[in-house]
């Protein structure tokens, strides 16, 4: 199995606002020159945190009220841009374990289900009253059920939803499918054989 | 009921439906680079596995490599080892390697075509968004990360939910002074950033008929810039022309055999999409960015949007954008002044983007105040321009010509803006500190495009800049 299910994920949350975050945002170019993903968190949106000479713009995620988080709120298209994973490596070497927007791009999304980071997916309504309850009290702990489709911060429940495809993958572990595409060869060699591309040798 | 070019690939490359309900699709064309792969190799290695089929991977290096000085050892220590590693990772799994100085390295997307390795009906996946680019040839063409690489690499798969298909047809005939980079921001900007999520994109129509492969490249590149993961054009008489001769292609008999085949993959006429749309190109001007996305765009004749006229996260947007870009709402964009003038990349680094400016370059020169550099796609176009001395009439005109490379589409490597510099830009992303200064601009235009605004100082439209003759739309 390539790891375990993930049915929950709690935490408390902070809201980095904005459509259209971008993997350039995310973790600027300048930091992808790796040859392991390991060192990435600190990079994470780092120009959003810091200026030109390193020192602090006092942004959100550097503010001591949400020190800890492990859910990251956002808004529409989060996630634009690059294929790179160096994006949501950064994100989960931070110590993000599940991202909640309006909506993902595609491929950012496609990534960050292997790494087992859920991205779910709320209206804006619900993320407006999510948000106010964190703005009033940063230290309110909120759960995200797959199962159920929904989280749950201070009594309050909203509703999420998740390609269904997706989520049955959280739920049976199968979030990292290389075993899954492992485990049958012939399947794999009968549809080589049938497509039979030839290559000069050049 | 007939079928689309994705359904048919699709169906094709299928190897099975699995649990999750998500497909294995089997991937006939995998490329590599130094950014993306190396860590793959990792990950390989740590589970005991091997590549399952090494004669489906080429490997080349793009992103960080300099265009100025090659001699290794790289300047950049980090640099130099990311290509060490991938060398040495695809000698030791058999994967054909392209270096520098081989002749044939290049930026991915351009090596892949002009070798002959992309051909129509495959599955194709890079980890590298931009990937899309193949679709030009019928294919569908993908971005993964780079677990995903490890996927592919392990068993020359990946898992993937099937994408619904979105025909936009493109018709009539573009005015004088429009490229396939004017029709792809235009098409960008009417569907927005996001309006291709969950989408293959199928060009077709008119405008995209008559287009070369090198213009059907351009406009599929930016597929991702719409959400979309990838787009294609149906291969026609003018995608077997291309491919001809081209080094890893069938000859002789096997080659009119692999047209046969290539043709059964384009869409049946009555084949079925889950949307249509239609652009009448005699709408699309000249267009550049004004912002931060690549949706945020307008034609050469309008003016940057106001805030007030916008309302919610839209009126933020604007308001942030032009923060970000200092530029006054309702300001023309035309006279936006530039420091560079960059043209290259996967979208605009072929020969035929060298060839266009070049007629309009000869005998004009870059404004003082602007610095200008042109940087062939690879090493095959650097030397197909050198025989027709295209790099001449670009220094001429004062711009440098720098050796093949990513160069300032992304900044990685040495190539990049300095401060809040703005810069007239032939790539494909205009996101804040994409070119590598934290507060740099970029305003993204056709290669043509850059050409004038380099000769004037500041954002032009070519057409009055180089006196080309304007025609009345034909409606």
């Amino acid at each position: 199995m390539s790891g375990n299910s993930i049915v929950k994920v709690s935490g408390r949350g902070v809201y980095v606002a904005g459509n259209d975050i971008d993997t350039d945002r995310i973790i600027p170019a300048r930091y992808l020159k790796c040859i392991t993903f390991d060192e990435l968190g600190p990079a994470l949106f780092y120009d959003m945190r810091f200026s030109e000479d390193g020192t602090s713009k006092s942004h959100v995620l550097d503010d001591p009220k949400h020190a800890g988080a492990e859910i990251l709120i956002s808004d529409n298209n989060f996630g634009c841009g690059s294929s790179r994973e160096h994006a949501p490596q950064a994100i989960q070497k931070f110590g993000f374990k599940a991202i909640v927007a309006g909506s993902f791009a595609e491929i950012f999304h496609g990534n960050c289900t292997t790494l087992g980071i859920p991205c779910v997916v709320m209206t804006q309504e619900d993320r407006s009253g999510l948000t106010g309850l964190l703005a009033s009290d940063p230290e309110l702990d909120l759960t995200i059920d797959i199962e159920r489709l929904q989280i749950i911060c201070a009594n309050n429940v909203f509703s999420i939803t998740m390609k269904q495809s997706v989520r049955e993958a959280f739920l049976d572990a199968a979030y990292d499918p290389l075993d899954t595409l492992m485990a049958d060869q012939d399947a794999i060699n009968a549809t080589a054989a049938k497509l039979g591309y030839t290559y000069n040798p050049g | 009921m007939g079928r689309n070019l994705f359904q048919k690939v699709w169906d094709a490359h299928m190897v099975r439906q699995m649990e999750s309900g998500q497909y294995q699709l089997f991937i006939a064309l995998h490329l590599i680079h130094e950014v993306t792969s190396p860590q793959a190799f990792g990950m390989l290695r740590d589970k005991h596995l091997k590549v399952a089929y090494p004669g489906r991977t080429f490997a080349t290096v793009d992103h960080i490599i300099p265009t100025d000085d090659q001699t290794r050892p790289l300047e950049d220590n980090m640099a130099e080892q990311m290509i060490q590693v991938l060398s040495a990772e695809t000698k030791e799994h058999g994967i054909e390697y392209f270096a520098p100085e081989s002749g044939s390295q290049g930026i991915v997307h351009v090596i892949g075509p002009e070798l002959g390795l992309t051909q129509p009906g495959m599955t194709i996946c890079c980890g590298d968004s931009h990937t899309s680019t193949h679709g030009a040839f019928g294919c569908i063409s993908l971005g993964i990360g780079t677990s995903q690489v490890r996927d592919v690499l392990a068993s020359q798969t990946i898992a993937m939910d099937k994408l619904k298909v979105r025909r936009i047809l493109v018709e009539g005939s573009l005015q004088t002074g429009v490229t396939a980079k004017d029709v792809i921001l235009h098409i960008i900007r009417t569907l927005g950033v996001n309006g291709g999520v969950g989408f293959a994109y199928e060009y077709a129509g008119q405008v995209i008929e008559k287009m070369s492969m090198e213009e059907r490249m351009t406009v599929c590149n930016m597929s991702i810039e719409g959400g979309a993961r990838c787009g294609y054009v149906n291969p026609d008489e003018t995608t077997f022309e291309y491919l001809r001769d081209r080094e890893r292609v069938p000859t002789g008999s096997d080659f009119e055999r692999a047209v046969e085949k290539w043709k059964s993959f384009a869409s049946d006429s009555d084949a079925v999409y889950d949307d249509e749309v239609v652009i009448n190109a005699s709408d699309i001007m000249p267009t550049v960015t004004w912002g931060v996305t690549p949706g945020q765009a307008i034609s050469i004749e309008e003016s940057v949007p106001n805030p007030e006229s916008a309302r919610g996260l839209e009126k933020d947007l604007i308001s942030d954008a032009l923060d970000y870009m200092k530029l006054d709402a309702n300001q023309p964009i035309k006279g936006t002044r530039i420091d560079v003038a960059f043209i290259g990349s996967c979208t605009n680094g072929r020969l035929s983007d060298f060839q266009d400016v070049a007629e309009l370059l000869k005998g004009r020169k870059v404004a003082d105040h602007v610095r200008a550099i042109a940087v062939p796609g690879s090493e095959k176009v650097d030397t197909k321009a050198r025989e027709l001395d295209l790099h001449k009439v670009f220094e001429e005109a004062g711009f440098e010509w720098r050796k093949p490379g990513c160069s300032m589409c992304l900044a990685m490597n040495p190539d990049k803006l300095v401060g809040d510099e703005v810069c007239a830009s032939s790539s494909n992303r205009n996101f804040i500190g994409r070119q590598g200064s934290p507060t740099g601009r970029t305003i993204l235009m056709s290669p043509i495009m850059v050409a004038a605004a380099a000769v004037k100082g500041g954002v032009a439209d070519v057409r009055e800049v180089f006196g080309l003759q304007r025609e009345e739309s034909k409606g």
